[in-house]
């Protein structure tokens, strides 16, 4: 039961807006320590896991090509492309990079789109425009709510398609647990159980991306009528 | 044959020029604490599997220390003015596109290409391998054809990771701390208590308990995959598989997607939830998961319903 000290002091560490680094490490130190470890052996196991993740951090390479496009008007760009058509709204727009991104991950292309390869330099600013193409302007928070949403369609795309691919780490960790059971089940049959789920996801997720559509444009009406 | 290993060096290459360029950068009242974080970074890269684990555990209390004490930060101001970004963006327009386009083209032609033809790269690490040699061609192209100063990627991708700050590290930090609890064994303790929460002899109840299982503990723990088999252990082997006779694999496959419900509430899953919020420089870090709640929590009751309708 101490051991569980670490996931309270997370907790409470993340309620309190402490920083998120210094819980994390004494939240494993306190962990370590309620199981019996000593202090040496704790950071020597962070550190292994620390080298051993180094791969979740490589992402960031490709920050010089976002900044130098960036610099000479990417984000711009992506916009005035939406403004020109006139059937791109925020609600379709989303839907289809969600459809897109869910596609590509079935297939297990999931590395291929994301936070700052995609969602940055393109999707986000694309949605602004789509929102401005309909609102006269658009406030400080209803910007900030269509970029959330925007990163948001982006991790609900990949979450609810990459288990349809058969070669993907969640899908081999299920295969080789329920094996350990005396279970032997055949790769395909968990993907085509993820394939109802994906269909759920995209009809709620897309719906709640026409009622921020719809909600923007009211909050629009009401502007101009106070006006 | 190209393996992670190159990915490492370039990666660490990248943040020891960040690092470079931040101290030189005298308009940051920060410039050392961003360039000893970075460094460090740029170490662990590069140098990381000839530190030892203790040695890499002292370079992460370091990390800690210079973050966790206010000692980096973003300089004011360097942005390109935006009446010079759209004035270029006029000119190159597409091209800007494109070379923003080559990132994942090469990502997707390099998986296939690597997988097919062996030998060239670690078909394990097609994709990693792909982006990161996506990087370099894009940067080659748009520098051919932009010829922007030499130094402006770098000083460019230094800001926006700067504007991030030390959520850059964030996911690592997190599984790493996953790494302990399983040490300590935390997956036993909570699978334990959850297993005893269920009411005897309820199919629906044992099914509920289950999907909302997965979902709590993978927000607790950031991640499905170190959910699954304490809550495979604790709650779908022994009731809903072995009691109950239901199918295994629906059982894992959606219990596993009921997990990815909790991942999109929770900060624990920093590189998807909170990176993104200061990627896009949202003022509530917590914008992100605001978004994602009303999918997720819908979803999870879809999920649980089709454990229940599908498996018995």
């Amino acid at each position: 039961m101490l051991v569980l000290i670490g996931i309270l002091i997370i907790i409470a560490g993340f309620l309190l807006r402490f920083n998120p680094l210094l819980v994390i490490m004494a939240s494993a130190l306190a962990t370590g320590l309620a199981a019996g470890l000593d202090i040496a052996a704790i950071v020597a196991a962070f550190g292994k896991a620390f080298n051993d993740t180094r791969y979740v951090s490589i992402v960031w390479i490709v920050l010089p090509v976002i900044g130098l496009l960036e610099a000479y008007g990417l984000q711009q760009h992506a916009r005035s492309l939406i403004g020109r058509m006139k059937g791109a709204t925020l609600g379709r727009l989303l839907t289809s990079y969600l459809l897109l991104r869910q596609a590509m991950a079935a297939v297990g292309l999931t590395s291929v789109a994301g936070h700052p390869q995609t969602v940055r330099p393109l999707v986000a600013p694309m949605a602004e425009a789509a929102a401005e193409a309909k609102n006269a302007a658009l406030s400080g928070d209803q910007r900030e709510e269509v970029k959330a949403f925007a990163a948001a369609t982006d991790n609900v795309g990949l979450f609810f398609g990459e288990d349809i691919f058969l070669a993907i780490g969640s899908i081999l960790l299920m295969k080789g647990v329920l094996e350990g059971y005396g279970y032997v089940i055949e790769p395909l049959h968990f993907s085509l159980w993820a394939i109802p789920t994906a269909i759920a996801a995209f009809i709620i997720h897309g719906l709640r991306l026409r009622r921020l559509e719809k909600r923007m444009a009211q909050q629009d009406r009401m502007q101009e009528a106070s006006a | 044959m190209i393996t992670l290993g190159f990915v490492y060096v370039l990666a660490g290459l990248t943040f020891a020029a960040f690092a470079f360029l931040g101290l030189r950068d005298r308009t940051n009242p920060k410039r050392f604490g961003n360039a000893a974080f970075w460094g460090l970074l740029a170490v662990s890269m590069l140098a990381g599997d000839r530190l030892g684990d203790f040695g890499n555990g002292l370079l992460v209390l370091a990390l800690v220390a210079i973050a966790g004490t206010g000692q980096i930060g973003r300089a004011p101001g360097g942005d390109v003015p935006p009446d010079v970004q759209a004035q270029r963006a006029a000119k190159h327009g597409n091209f800007l596109l494109l070379v923003a386009l080559i990132i994942p083209a090469v990502a997707l032609a390099g998986t296939f290409l690597f997988k097919w033809v062996p030998g060239l790269a670690d078909p394990k690490q097609a994709t990693l391998i792909s982006l990161a040699l996506g990087v370099l061609i894009a940067l080659a192209v748009g520098m051919a054809r932009l010829k922007p100063p030499p130094l402006l990627p770098l000083e460019q991708g230094r800001r926006l990771l700067d504007a991030v700050g030390w959520a850059a590290i964030l996911p690592q930090m997190l599984a790493s701390l996953g790494a302990v609890f399983a040490l300590a064994g935390v997956g036993e303790v909570v699978g334990d208590l959850i297993g005893t929460a269920i009411p005897e002899g309820s199919l629906f109840g044992a099914t509920l308990a289950f999907g909302l299982g997965m979902a709590l503990f993978t927000m607790v723990m950031g991640n499905a995959f170190a959910a699954f088999p304490v809550m495979l252990a604790a709650v779908g082997m022994p009731l809903l598989i072995k009691q109950y006779g239901g199918d295994p694999a629906v059982v894992a496959a959606i219990g596993m997607l009921a997990g990815f419900c909790g991942t999109l509430m929770t900060p624990m899953a920093a590189n998807f939830n909170l990176v993104p919020a200061a990627l896009l420089e949202l003022k509530n870090p917590y914008g992100v998961i605001k978004a994602q709640i009303g999918t997720a929590v819908p979803l999870l009751a879809v999920n649980i319903l089709f454990i229940w309708l599908f498996a018995f």
